[in-house]
């Protein structure tokens, strides 16, 4: 008797390991908020020495993305990501490291063909939906602000 | 030469005259370190790409199988040899440096049975005198192929497989001694559309058992007269699926053992279900299996690769991913027929062959030499 691929599906269910939903859950919240703690430090760190609050928060995340860029070129973030998942995927670190990672890979197929053409493969997409999302926001905003009374 | 069915049994078995196996770094960590002929740490081999690294390694792998021979690469009439890299470049980079005929493979991972089946099939069928059998992969190459770039910050799930950094070649001779190659079952494919490209064990296993099942039904041999049934790179969960689809085919097996799971150490190495890629069953046939059995711990062994012949297009396209497994009947010795046959004219005319095919090789190697 063979399974269809019905039946084999749920044989394949039940033999493949789950993923540790708990740990996975736990390493993600302590990482991603150890990062988030990070750049509230960065953050209170930059408005004492006297910066603007806006300034201070552009400043934190250019420290942010820069310490991203450095640990991904050692190959440190890579380690820290496999056990952390989504905690360094979420914030403005794990961007970074979409962007910075291919650029990485791909030097070897020329600075145009291969860093210029790749380094967006990954984080591509979040750009240009995100930026569809703003626009399609504007436009309900638009309509929305004078019944706010904007 | 006998053909039942998908399966062509050999009357006079080819020799695996030499084998050799190159391992990266990941594999130098693993149980299978010592059993290498050679192991590289360096994942770039000295090299600006990932890519000219695993050429490097199925170089090595040639050269070292072809040494151990104690051949001229230009005795070999024909390299069978594949790779996992786009339009198996990696093999086909190798090959210039080798001025003998070059046959290019892709079965994904089942490439070391192909290859080897094939190059047994033209050894067995005297249309060649030394054929090799060569395949290779590379965890960084195959990942960035395959994958997302090494760098990216990506979780790996349960069911992932590690892509073994290596290569395996063996070559094969009408004449040698042990080990054999008894007989070949030459794959169909199979798909039970599994679609995650994190599952490649469950994609292959339907394929492997369709193999498995046909040669025993063409030969009629029972599971229990072999050491062991070897699979390329099922893993941890393909290996599950395997044993529980022929359990079902009434073909319980009791002797399986997969070359993905025996490569790595899966409690110390991180590699999640287990090794995978072409070089896997490749450097575990040539490093372990082939060893034993020339060693006499092993006397009859099956051999499959199994093969998830799927691309990053048909992946991101929503295709399910279609197996294929091929296998290699392996021996200490020759069928028990010709043994208990002894000075029978069958056993005779066997004799006188191997006598001819023996000046025909010396004849070959002062030619070579003049």
């Amino acid at each position: 008797m063979r399974p269809d691929p019905k039946q084999y599906d749920e044989m394949c269910k039940k033999a493949s390991p789950p993923s540790p939903l708990v740990k996975d859950c736990a390493w993600a919240f302590c990482i991603g908020g150890a990062i988030c703690l990070l750049g509230e430090g960065l953050r209170t760190l930059y408005a004492a020495m006297g910066l603007t609050l806006t300034d201070a928060a552009t400043l934190t995340s250019a420290t942010l993305i820069a310490l991203s860029a450095i640990t991904t070129a050692l190959g440190w973030y890579q380690k820290l990501a496999s056990k952390a998942g989504a905690g360094t995927l979420v914030p403005i670190t794990g961007f970074a490291n979409a962007v910075v990672s291919p650029a990485i890979e791909f030097r070897n197929e020329g600075l145009v063909t291969g860093v210029g053409a790749k380094m967006f493969i990954i984080a591509g997409p979040v750009i240009v939906y995100g930026m569809l999302a703003s626009v399609a926001w504007g436009v309900v905003y638009h309509f929305l602000r004078p019944l706010m009374g904007g | 030469m006998q053909k039942k069915g998908d399966t062509i049994r050999f009357t006079q078995p080819p020799c695996i005259l030499s084998y050799a196996a190159i391992g990266g770094k990941k594999e130098a960590e693993g149980p299978l370190a010592d059993a290498f002929d050679l192991l590289v740490t360096d994942s770039r081999c000295g090299e600006k790409t990932w890519e000219k690294a695993e050429s490097d390694f199925a170089r090595y792998g040639l050269e070292t199988a072809l040494k151990k021979a104690r051949l001229q690469p230009d005795l070999l009439d024909a390299v069978f040899a594949g790779d996992l890299q786009c339009q198996c470049t990696a093999s086909a980079y190798t090959m210039r440096g080798f001025d003998v005929p070059y046959l290019g493979l892709y079965g994904a991972c089942s490439t070391m049975a192909e290859g080897l089946a094939l190059a047994s099939c033209m050894v067995a069928g005297g249309m060649m005198r030394h054929a090799a059998a060569m395949s290779s992969s590379h965890f960084c190459a195959a990942e960035r192929q395959f994958r997302t770039p090494l760098d990216y910050g990506g979780k790996r799930t349960p069911t992932a497989q590690w892509t073994v950094t290596g290569a395996g070649c063996a070559i094969v001779a009408p004449d040698g001694g042990l080990p054999y190659v008894r007989g070949v079952t030459f794959g169909r494919v199979r798909d039970y559309e599994i679609k995650d490209i994190n599952n490649m064990g469950a994609a292959m296993a339907p394929a492997a058992c369709e193999t498995i099942v046909r040669y025993f039904k063409d030969t009629g041999e029972d599971p229990k007269s072999f050491d062991a049934i070897y699979t390329g790179d099922l893993g941890l969960v393909g290996s599950d699926l395997l044993l529980q689809l022929l359990d079902q085919a009434g073909l319980p097996l009791r002797n399986h053992k997969d070359c993905g799971l025996i490569v790595y150490d899966r409690e110390t190495q991180n590699v999640q279900a287990g090794g995978s890629g072409a070089g896997c069953s490749a450097t575990v046939l040539c490093c372990h299996i082939l060893p034993a059995l020339r060693a006499g711990q092993l006397k009859r062994v099956l051999f499959l690769s199994t093969g998830a012949l799927m691309s990053q297009t048909t992946f991101l396209q929503g295709e399910s991913i279609p197996g294929i497994a091929h296998l290699v009947e392996l021996s200490a010795g020759l069928p028990e027929e010709d043994e208990n046959r002894a000075g029978q004219p069958g056993a005779a005319a066997n004799q006188a062959a191997k006598a001819a095919a023996n000046a025909l090789q010396r004849q070959e190697k002062e030619g070579a030499a003049q």
